[in-house]
């Protein structure tokens, strides 16, 4: 389970700057249950663009949006609305968008912010990380994160360690920022390099007490206590 | 003299790095600071270099300002977070130290604290904005100054970067860092002026200093060892083999620093020596390279 935040919608309209045409895509799985992905939600997600004069070339909820194979079947029956859009805008966690980026060939932008739940992650099927850093920067990375894809979390870009497009940690270990490139310039994106980052706020990545008693934090619970007989 | 006058009034201008070593002794620190002053402009100080645990890159210079000779601190966001970047900042300002290079530095995987944490709460652009916001009287979260500094900030930049997509990268950032307050910039090390003239060509536009970063070579071990392991750093094998064919290999390692000098100086607006142990050699290599 990972628990998301929709994004203030100013900002969403920030990302979308320019863009006429969005397909909005959501998750039926854990952004649904955190209530920022679901069916509900994207029909008010398309409403409130359509009110801002943006067209929404389509939508869907796919179950789960960090599985790549039901994500490529899935918007495969939707191929001409998605890629008719100049942009996709996903509502689900970090590893959802991840996810989408790494199967479509278009600009991603994050509808969520993902939250920290402590430690109380679970399983997810794809191989893209999110950190939980409640601040989603995926707008700037053509849907890579810098959290988990570069060694030193940075924000502003390549460090001077990195090697024949490996990290310095490790030659077995991709760089990143490379990856980063490549996507952004495969997007005809590159000029989001130009960004300047601010900082981040790493206290907002200190799980929410409130998340950390609830059902989502917890979901074995219930089970434990049956078993234990209370 | 200064390093801020210097470079703003176009003078081609010497900088060498002196790195401090493990422990409270600061003697040869003294006799560096004796040998270069006069014939540098500026001196870097290193900052915990290779994530290696050493003496204070602010302490030493500190000890350079009392030898009158301008110091640089080198700063690298791997060990501090920001409250302890822009404290040891203002820190560093009242002791009298003006120059500050902002880097990433490397990560503790590298050094001899393989287990420590790497910070990096900021990155080197991100500390940019920080030593500006600092000079025009604010911290990073908007609080009023009760006095400023005024640092001349710099930056690095990787002139050798190995891939397309790197290189690339390292012109965004820099641009970035531009944006973010660097005023000049000292490169990573370089060992073929044709490749480094490519480079300067695509940076002309900026309109920024840059000084070419030169380490002297001891030993072919040492080159190979660079080449396999140094980012961005490729000492072509031709001057391998000179170094190899020569008896007096620290005669022939300081000609072709030299040498290599001589062919940099045209084509950008400095030199910054990195001599990694023969600090008290920089003179040597200088008159050889007729500074
Ligand atoms: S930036 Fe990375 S860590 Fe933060 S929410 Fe997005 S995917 Fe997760
Ligand atoms: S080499 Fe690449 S992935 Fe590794 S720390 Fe540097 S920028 Fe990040």
């Amino acid at each position: 389970m990972l628990r998301s935040k929709q994004k203030p919608f100013e900002e969403i309209l920030r990302y979308l700057e320019g863009e006429n045409r969005v397909f909005i895509l959501g998750c039926d799985g854990c952004a649904q249950a955190s209530g920022t992905g679901g069916p509900v939600q994207v029909a008010e997600m398309k409403s409130k663009l359509e009110a801002e004069g943006k067209t929404v070339t389509g939508t869907d909820v796919v179950p789960f949006l960090c599985e790549k194979a039901l994500i490529k079947s899935r918007l495969a029956r939707k191929a001409k609305a998605v890629m008719s859009a100049d942009s996709i805008l996903v509502l689900t966690c970090g590893v959802g968008i991840q996810a989408v980026a790494a199967s479509v060939n278009k600009l991603c932008h994050p509808g969520c912010d993902t939250q920290n739940l402590g430690g109380s992650r679970g399983e997810w099927p794809g191989s893209e990380r999110c950190a939980e850093c409640a601040e989603c920067v995926l707008e700037l990375t053509g849907g890579i994160c810098p959290l988990t894809a570069c060694t030193k979390h940075l924000l502003s870009g390549q460090c001077g360690g990195a090697s024949k497009g490996k990290c310095e940690l490790s030659p077995d270990r991709d760089c990143g920022w490379e990856l980063i490139y490549h996507r952004l310039k495969a997007l005809g994106r590159l000029d989001k390099l130009s960004y300047l980052a601010p900082p981040k706020s790493w206290a907002k990545m200190a799980p929410d007490p409130a998340i950390m008693s609830s059902p989502e934090y917890a979901l074995e619970m219930p089970a434990v206590k049956e078993a234990s007989g209370e | 003299m200064s390093l801020r006058s210097d470079l703003e009034s176009g003078k081609f201008v010497i900088t060498a790095e002196i790195g401090p070593g493990k422990g409270t002794d600061v003697t040869e620190i003294a006799e560096v600071a004796e040998l270069l002053r006069g014939r540098v402009t500026a001196a870097n100080v290193t900052d915990q270099q290779s994530s290696v645990m050493r003496l204070g890159s602010l302490a030493t210079c500190h000890l350079l300002v009392d030898h009158h000779l301008e110091p640089v601190l080198q700063m690298t966001c791997r060990d501090r977070n920001r409250i302890a970047l822009q404290s040891d900042l203002l820190s560093a300002w009242v002791l009298g130290v003006h120059n500050v290079l902002a880097l990433t530095g490397d990560l503790p995987h590298l050094g001899d604290h393989k287990d420590a944490i790497g910070v990096y709460d900021l990155d080197s652009v991100q500390l940019l904005s920080v030593i500006s916001r600092l000079n025009e009287g604010y911290d990073m979260m908007g609080n009023e100054l009760q006095g400023k500094p005024d640092f001349f900030a710099g930056a690095v930049v990787n002139p050798g970067a190995d891939t397309e997509a790197s290189f690339d990268l390292q012109l965004f950032k820099m641009e970035k860092k531009i944006k973010a307050g660097a005023k000049f910039f000292q490169t990573q090390a370089v060992y073929e002026p044709d490749k480094f003239a490519r480079f300067m060509k695509r940076v002309e536009g900026f309109g920024v200093p840059v000084l070419a970063g030169v380490i002297p070579l001891k030993s072919v071990g040492m080159a190979r060892y660079m080449n396999k392991n140094v980012s961005g750093v490729f000492v072509p094998e031709e001057t391998i083999q000179r170094l190899a064919a020569a008896e007096d290999k620290t005669r022939a390692g300081i000609d072709l620093c030299a040498e290599l000098i001589r062919d940099l100086k045209d084509l950008c607006q400095g030199v910054h020596i990195m001599p990694i142990g023969w600090e008290k050699r920089v003179p040597e290599i200088l008159d050889k390279a007729g500074l």
